[in-house]
C-alpha cells in the first residue's frame, strides 16, 4: 500500500488518515468530502484512477485542512513523527504541505524508525523544505517543473520565489540544470521535470525524454502536475521501479491531457476522468514494444 | 504648498535606502504582505525580501527597511495592528525576489508567470480560466476562490494569500491587470 501527504483547501477540513475514495468530482475520506480541482485532490483522484487500472487498493492518505497559514500543516507533520513509526507503506507521497525545514527534519528522523523503508517522493511544499534542509538525495524522487528545476539548481534559494536571474529556467537549459542540481546535492536520487517535453534523469544525466502529444495549453491548466505525481505514486504502489513509473506516468498524463483536447481554460478534473483509458494504452503499447525487443 | 510638502515628506523616505539597513521579521507571509502594504501606502520605500539563512525555515520573506528609521517604522505598524516579532540589522546582501513577469499568448487567453505562478485570463471576458504552478498550500485555496471570476471580482492574491507562492500569484495578478489596461 501507498500513502499520500498533503493539504485540503479548507481551513475546516479535520485531520484525518485513512483510505480515500472517488465518487464523482469529489475526493473522499471517512465522512469528509473534497471537490477535486488541483492540489492534493487532484493527485489523490489521479492516483485512483489509475489503480483502477493496476487494480490497486485506493491510497491510504494523511490529509489535513490548510489555506495557507501553516497551522494545519503544523499539526499533520505532527501526528506523522508520531504515527509513522509504527506504519509500514511500499512508498510515500509528500505534496501540498507548507514548507518547514523543522518539522521536515522531525518527519524525516519518523520515517528512519519505520520497521521498512518505504519509497520518498516528495512533490510541491514538501520538495522545497526537503531541498533546503540539505536532505534531498535520502528522497527516490523529486518531480519539479522547470521552474522548480532551476530552484533546485540554485544552491542558495530556499524557496523558487527566491531563485537567482543567472539561473535561466529555460527548455534548452534542462540538461544543466539537472547537473547542477546534483552537484550541490539538491536533487532525488530520481528528477521528473515536467514541461513541455518531460525528463526523467537521475545524477548520471537524462535517462528518458517523453515528447508525445505536446499539447501547450496543459501548461496553464492547474493541476497537471499533481495527476502526474498521482499516476507515478499508483505506479510505485503497484510495483514498478521509479524511472519506468515515471515515464509511464508522464505518457499517461500527456495522453489523458491530449484525449480532453484540451484549452487554457480546461480543469483538471477532465484530464483525470481519461487517466485509465490513456494508462491502458500506454501499458500496453509497452508490452507490444517489449514483444518487438525480445523478439 | 500642501502638495509639495507632501512630496517632500514622500522623497525623504526613499532616499533612505543606501544608509544602514535593518529587516522587519513577522510571524508569517501574510503579516508580511500586510505591513508592505501598510508602510508603502505611507509613502515608505521598503522592499520585501528573502530573509538571511540564519532565520529561513522555509516559507519565509522579510521587509528590508533603513534602520535610521526604524521608530517611526515601527510606529507606523503598531498604529495598523501589525507589529513584526522582531528586527534584525543586515550587513550582508538578502535575496532578492523573481520580480520578472513572462508572457505567454494562446490567443483568446494569456498566461502571466511570476517566478512558479501562472495565472491565465480569457482576453475577452478577463475571466481568470486557470491557476497554476506553485508548491505553497495556499495554492489550491487561491485556485478554488479565483478561477472562475474576472480580474475585478476575484479577491487579490495579496488579501487572502499566505505564502511566497501567494505573494508570486499576486505579482503575475498584477502583470495581467497590466497588461489588460484594466
Amino acid at each position: 500500500m501507498f500513502a499520500v501527504v498533503g493539504t485540503i483547501p479548507n481551513a475546516d477540513f479535520p485531520l484525518v488518515a485513512g483510505n480515500v475514495t472517488l465518487k464523482k468530482d469529489k475526493i473522499c475520506i471517512q465522512e469528509n468530502r473534497c471537490s477535486v480541482n488541483r492540489g492534493t485532490p487532484a493527485l489523490l483522484a489521479a492516483a485512483i484512477k489509475a489503480g483502477e487500472v493496476l487494480g490497486q487498493p485506493t491510497p491510504f492518505s494523511f490529509l489535513v485542512g490548510d489555506i495557507g497559514l501553516g497551522k494545519g500543516s503544523r499539526r499533520l507533520y505532527k501526528h506523522l513523527c508520531t504515527h509513522l513509526p509504527k506504519t509500514y507503506f511500499k512508498s510515500i507521497t509528500f505534496h501540498y504541505l507548507m514548507p518547514d525545514v523543522d518539522w521536515h527534519n522531525k518527519v524525516l528522523f519518523a520515517i528512519k524508525d519505520m520497521p521498512q523503508q518505504p519509497i520518498l517522493i516528495a512533490d510541491a511544499g514538501f520538495m522545497y523544505a526537503a531541498k533546503m534542509s540539505g536532505q534531498a538525495p535520502e528522497y527516490d524522487l523529486f518531480t519539479p517543473d522547470i521552474g522548480e528545476l532551476a530552484f533546485l539548481a540554485d544552491e542558495e534559494a530556499p524557496h523558487p520565489f527566491y531563485t537567482r536571474g543567472f539561473i535561466l529556467h529555460e527548455e534548452n537549459k534542462v540538461p544543466d540544470l539537472i547537473a547542477r542540481a546534483y552537484k550541490y546535492e539538491n536533487a532525488a536520487k530520481y528528477v521528473i521535470v515536467k514541461g513541455k517535453h518531460d525528463y526523467v534523469a537521475s545524477r548520471h544525466g537524462i535517462q528518458a525524454t517523453i515528447n508525445t502529444h505536446i499539447e501547450e495549453a496543459m501548461e496553464a491548466t492547474g493541476g497537471t502536475g499533481d495527476t502526474l505525481t498521482g499516476i507515478i505514486s499508483s505506479l510505485v504502489g503497484a510495483g514498478f521501479e521509479i524511472n519506468e513509473a515515471a515515464v509511464i506516468a508522464a505518457k499517461t498524463n500527456r495522453l489523458a491531457g491530449h484525449y480532453t483536447k484540451p484549452t487554457p481554460a480546461t480543469q483538471v478534473i477532465e484530464i483525470i476522468y481519461h487517466i485509465p483509458k490513456a494508462l491502458e494504452r500506454v501499458l500496453h503499447e509497452g508490452k507490444e514494444e517489449s514483444l518487438i525487443e525480445t523478439g | 504648498m500642501a502638495l509639495r510638502l507632501l512630496k517632500r515628506k514622500h522623497s525623504s523616505k526613499k532616499d533612505t535606502h543606501n544608509k544602514s539597513r535593518g529587516i522587519l521579521v513577522f510571524d508569517n507571509t501574510s503579516e508580511v504582505i500586510r505591513a508592505e502594504n501598510v508602510l508603502k501606502s505611507d509613502g515608505w520605500d521598503v522592499r520585501v525580501m528573502g530573509p538571511p539563512p540564519e532565520i529561513r525555515n522555509g516559507c519565509d520573506m522579510v521587509i528590508e527597511f533603513p534602520l535610521i528609521e526604524q521608530l517611526k517604522i515601527l510606529r507606523t505598524l503598531h498604529e495598523s495592528g501589525v507589529t513584526p516579532r522582531e528586527i534584525v540589522p543586515v550587513n550582508s546582501p538578502l535575496l532578492k525576489p523573481v520580480n520578472l513577469l513572462h508572457k505567454k499568448d494562446f490567443g483568446k487567453y494569456l498566461m502571466i508567470r511570476a517566478a512558479n505562478m501562472k495565472l491565465t485570463v480569457d482576453k475577452e471576458t478577463l475571466t481568470i480560466v486557470n491557476i497554476s504552478g506553485g508548491g505553497c498550500p495556499d495554492v489550491p485555496y487561491l485556485a478554488q476562490e479565483m478561477v472562475g471570476k474576472s480580474l475585478s471580482e476575484a479577491s487579490e492574491p495579496r488579501e487572502i494569500g499566505h505564502t511566497l507562492c501567494g505573494y508570486a500569484l499576486q505579482l503575475a495578478y498584477e502583470g495581467t491587470i497590466r497588461k489588460c489596461s484594466l
